[in-house]
């Protein structure tokens, strides 16, 4: 997001804090193209959220969401992959190779393609 | 023997399901458990994800018995019983399930149903709400049992809940710094309901215990209060409210925890054919069944998505339907442990009536809510939308027709999160009973199901 | 008990009925507006929003482009746009056969001088290119649009009032006769209503009305199941529909695509629902995707049907009663009701000030089902057999 009062972080950090450690498999993945890491177990919108203050834009108030119920109720916390999958952040466990967009990929829309 | 043959598929996996499947597994019946969680335990006894060092016992104190119990048992069942996990239950007919599981259609075919659904936190908007850094309270609890994650760094807990000083207090011992539990219902309300409360006195013990120990922490704890904002430009950055004694206080955070109570997650009991009545308790439209859980040929209804009970009373509803299932199969035990379920279930329930009663949803506040204010969150209608909508020469008063017209609960999670809110405005601005404004109507899909999901025999 | 005078009474709240009495009203007739529910709410609120004008019925052009010219002036009419959007109509075809079919289709639409655009794979391919090489061809119509179902009847119905038009909601007619002195209806909640001109314009309840004047008409019960997807970017312009039936969809600049599938499903006009069986909805799904590839991945959010009234012939009853002087009928729209709405609005109240309309409407006649009624070819295709067959 471009700079400004996000409240979690000045420093761009993350919104959530990981209060308690995981053993688990270090993963790689992309968010908007950047690389991040996360571990395996972590649900994506966590894996997000401790790197980052926002999930996503919302369609038609342009504001920034960051999810809200946390439990696949209320649906709030959907963004995309590259190739144009649909992912319900709260309920997803990141994996290795994930590629998030935030945006939805207009570019896949505007040529028709299903993916790629 | 053809009974045995039966098919009976229970859906959701926390408390309610797991007793429910263990009864019918005991009969010697193979019953199908349909999840839409990753693990087992639902909502209130989530399972810390795989590799986690969350202490449980720590967590969850008092209740840490039961909720090992819970999961020791359904381990247990795993070999009896058809889990089917990551699925989601999106419609159904002729008594068939339709749903999705890791994108692909299936099918499950059932002579009786066991909805067991669970319950989401009933939210009041407020201005802010819709910013980043503001969860529900139970997803500010379940973000911290599953993947051992606070929301933030400085937390508020606001609304009407008992269950905002046990998350308080876990979110303290995990290291976060609680800025204030900010309590929208009175001293007074919690002394009225008292009667009711008694009924479970273990429970009301605990109660005070958490609040104690907030005090002892010297955690800010305020009671009667009227939330005047969530502030912030792009995330949250301060609560402001009035107090008890009237005075106006704005309190500094990054993440706001809200609730007022839980919501029965009704909409799988209601395309499944169960009728509605309106509970001036609750000011809930709750599915109508009878003590066991019948709500209609061949579909029981368990948990809290039949009626706010809590988990103690999920489990004893569960047994109950799974009972009833058994017995309207033919297949009676020579024990019948239904009365004294019945007889628990009813002082639980009771109990949770005085809760809705100590811990009050603020129909007031409701009405007041300002028009700037967004109480869809999905397709941003404002109470200023509705007001209008309703306004209009020949303007809706039934929230299924201002929906239609001002698309407020029409968005992805169709009304939800707003359908509470919805009716209350709705209702104030009629000058009506909220019972007299509607629900709104449940529509497949209940949740999302992408377009390319393919059919799949059925398993 | 009194009778409430008035010169005209219409049964049916839905878009028919809103638009007859803001077009007699203007007329300078005292219209009396009775639904048993409220303003707008079936078939006329959940339909698809489809303003259509290729591959209509050929006897129904010149009320169609008639009732295009007021659609296209609605803001003008009644003071509200109701999201009304000429983006135009592409009608596909999969084979050749349906190719044929498409171009039978555009001369009777040229006939009526409605300009069409006859477009080959590659045009498509150019102009369109998220649609996937199963359409082979299509026609495209500039001047087709659509509009929010759920928002024009309410706004035709106040603006109807506006002209003092007095408009009953929760007012179900139990009793309608022709007296000596013109019409007498009963209401359930006891009020009674006389009036010279009598509307049914009571949609897939108005059988009953019909046969209170010894009338009758094969009408029955359906709803096309339709559903709508959550927002993504808007790419799809024009509303698209598939000629072999199969899909019908459009996307609204909010980002949402709506669409409507078929067969249609049975409804239920007693207990008032039309539930959507998931299996209609999972074979729209894989009609749409097999169209348009790119939404494969987005998600449908919500179903639903509304009550339609519908006739074996699959076109409306319009005009006077052949039993009854003074009654009109306009019921039976078949699915495609929305479109001539305010054209059917208008004849009416031309029928009942003038005598006649200049708009031809003899294939409306309610005569017809004197006689025997061809089936029309659509008739099996586009319904579940058990529901509709009589």
């Amino acid at each position: 997001m471009a700079g400004g009062d996000n409240g979690a972080s000045a420093a761009g950090e993350g919104r959530f804090v990981q209060a308690v450690p995981r053993e688990a498999e270090r993963v790689r993945f992309t968010i908007d193209g950047k690389s991040a890491e996360a571990q395996a177990g972590d649900s994506l919108l966590a894996a997000i959220l401790v790197q980052r203050p926002v999930l996503r834009r919302h369609e038609f108030d342009g504001g920034e969401r960051a999810g809200f119920c946390l439990m696949g109720a209320c649906q709030d916390c959907w963004v995309w992959s590259e190739a144009g999958e649909r992912l319900r952040a709260c309920t997803t466990p990141v994996a290795a190779g994930m590629a998030i967009v935030t945006e939805p990929p207009a570019e896949r829309f505007a040529h028709g393609r299903a993916h790629g | 023997m053809a009974e045995l043959m039966a098919e009976v598929v229970i859906v959701g996996a926390g408390p309610a399901g797991i007793r429910a499947a263990g009864i019918l597994a005991a009969q010697g019946l193979r019953p199908i458990l349909v999840d839409e969680g990753r693990q087992a335990g639902g909502q209130g006894y989530r399972r810390p994800s795989p590799g986690l060092a969350l202490d449980m016992d720590t967590l969850m104190g008092t209740e840490a018995g039961k909720y090992k119990a819970l999961h020791a048992d359904f381990a247990a069942l795993l070999n009896r019983i058809d889990y089917r996990p990551r699925t989601l239950v999106w419609g159904i007919e002729d008594r068939r399930l339709h749903c999705v599981r890791d994108g692909r259609q299936t099918t499950i075919a059932f002579d009786a149903l066991i909805v067991a659904t669970g319950a989401m936190d009933r939210i009041a908007p407020l201005p802010g709400w819709i910013l980043p850094g503001v969860f529900t309270l139970g997803g500010a609890q379940a973000v911290l049992k599953d993947q051992g994650c606070l929301v933030g760094r400085r937390v508020a807990f606001l609304g009407a809940s008992p269950l905002l000083s046990l998350a308080a207090l876990q979110y303290r011992k995990l290291g976060a710094e609680v800025v204030a539990v900010c309590d929208t219902s009175s001293f007074r309300d919690k002394i009225a309901a008292l009667p009711q409360l008694a009924a479970v006195p273990r429970t009301l013990a605990r109660g005070i215990a958490y609040l104690a120990a907030l005090k002892r922490a010297r955690v800010p704890l305020f009671d009667g209060v009227t939330p005047l904002a969530i502030e912030g430009e792009a995330g949250v950055t301060a609560l402001r409210f009035r107090d008890g004694r009237g005075h106006e206080r704005r309190i500094a955070c990054d993440a706001v925890a809200l609730g007022y109570g839980l919501k029965p997650e009704t909409q799988l009991a209601e395309l499944a054919g169960a009728r509605f009545a309106f509970d001036a308790r609750f000011r809930l439209w709750l599915p109508v069944t009878d003590e066991d859980g019948r709500a209609g040929e061949g579909l029981y209804l368990a948990g809290d998505g039949a009626a706010i009970g809590g988990a103690d009373a999920a489990e004893a509803s569960g047994a109950l339907a799974a009972l009833a299932v058994l017995h309207d199969l033919g297949l009676r035990s020579e024990h019948d442990e239904r009365p004294a379920l019945r007889r628990r279930l009813a002082r639980l329930r009771r109990f949770q009536q005085g809760l809705a009663r100590a811990f009050r949803w603020p129909v007031a506040a409701l009405a007041r809510l300002s028009d700037e204010v967004a109480v869809c969150r999905c397709e941003h209608v404002t109470a200023g939308d509705i007001r209008r909508a309703m306004d209009a020469d020949l303007g809706p008063v039934d929230v299924n027709r201002v929906k239609a017209i001002t698309r407020c609960g029409m968005g992805r999670c169709q009304g939800r999160v707003c359908g509470p809110a919805l009716q209350e405005i709705a209702a104030a601005h009629a000058g009506l009973p909220v019972e007299a404004v509607g629900r709104l109507r449940g529509q497949a899909p209940l949740k999302p199901v992408p377009l390319g999901i393919l059919e799949e025999e059925e398993a | 008990m009194t009778m409430r005078r008035t010169d005209v009474v219409i049964v049916g709240g839905g878009l028919i009925g809103a638009w007859t009495a803001f077009f007699l009203a203007r007329r300078g007739r005292k219209v009396v507006l009775v639904e048993k529910g409220v303003v707008g709410a079936q078939s006329s609120g959940t339909n698809f929003g489809n303003l259509r004008l290729q591959g209509r019925f050929p006897g129904q052009y010149p009320l169609s482009l008639r009732a295009q010219a007021l659609w296209e002036d609605i803001e003008e009419l009644i003071g509200d746009r109701c999201e009304f959007d000429p983006s135009g109509h592409l009608y596909i075809a999969f084979n050749d056969a349906e190719r044929e079919k498409l171009e039978k289709y555009a001369a009777v639409s040229e006939s009526h001088g409605l300009a069409i655009e006859h477009l080959g794979a590659a045009d498509l391919a150019r102009r369109y290119p998220w649609l996937s090489g199963k359409a082979v061809a299509a026609t495209f119509s500039p001047r087709d649009a659509t509009a929010n179902p759920r928002l024009v009847t309410p706004a035709v119905a106040r603006a109807a009032k506006a002209l003092g038009v007095e408009v009953v909601e929760q007012c179900t007619v139990m009793q309608a006769r022709r007296e000596a002195a013109g019409f007498v209806l009963e209401t359930a909640d006891g009020r009674s209503f006389g009036c010279d001109h009598l509307v049914n314009a009571a949609g897939a309840w108005a059988g009953e009305i019909a046969q209170m004047f010894g009338e009758g008409a094969p009408l029955f019960p359906a709803g096309p199941p339709q559903f709508v997807t959550e927002p993504f970017p808007y790419f799809i312009r024009p509303s698209v529909q598939a000629v072999d039936g199969t899909v019908i969809f459009r996307q609204i600049p909010r980002g949402n695509v709506i669409l409507a599938g078929y067969p249609r499903t049975a409804a239920d006009p007693i207990r008032n629902r039309a539930p959507v069986p998931p299996a209609k909805t999972l074979a729209a799904m894989r009609h749409l995707t097999a169209v348009v590839p790119a939404l494969r991945d987005c998600h449908v959010i919500r179903v639903w049907s509304g009550i339609e009234g519908y006739l074996p012939d699959m076109i409306p009853v319009i005009g006077p009663s052949m039993t009854t002087d003074g009654l009109f009928h306009a019921f039976g729209f078949c699915g495609h009701g929305f479109q001539i709405g305010p054209g059917v609005g208008l004849c009416l109240s031309e029928m009942i000030c003038d005598g006649s309309t200049e708009t031809p409407l003899d294939p409306f006649s309610i005569a017809r089902f004197r006689g025997a009624v061809a089936e029309d070819e659509k008739f099996r295709r586009e319904f579940d057999l058990p529901a509709a067959a009589r």
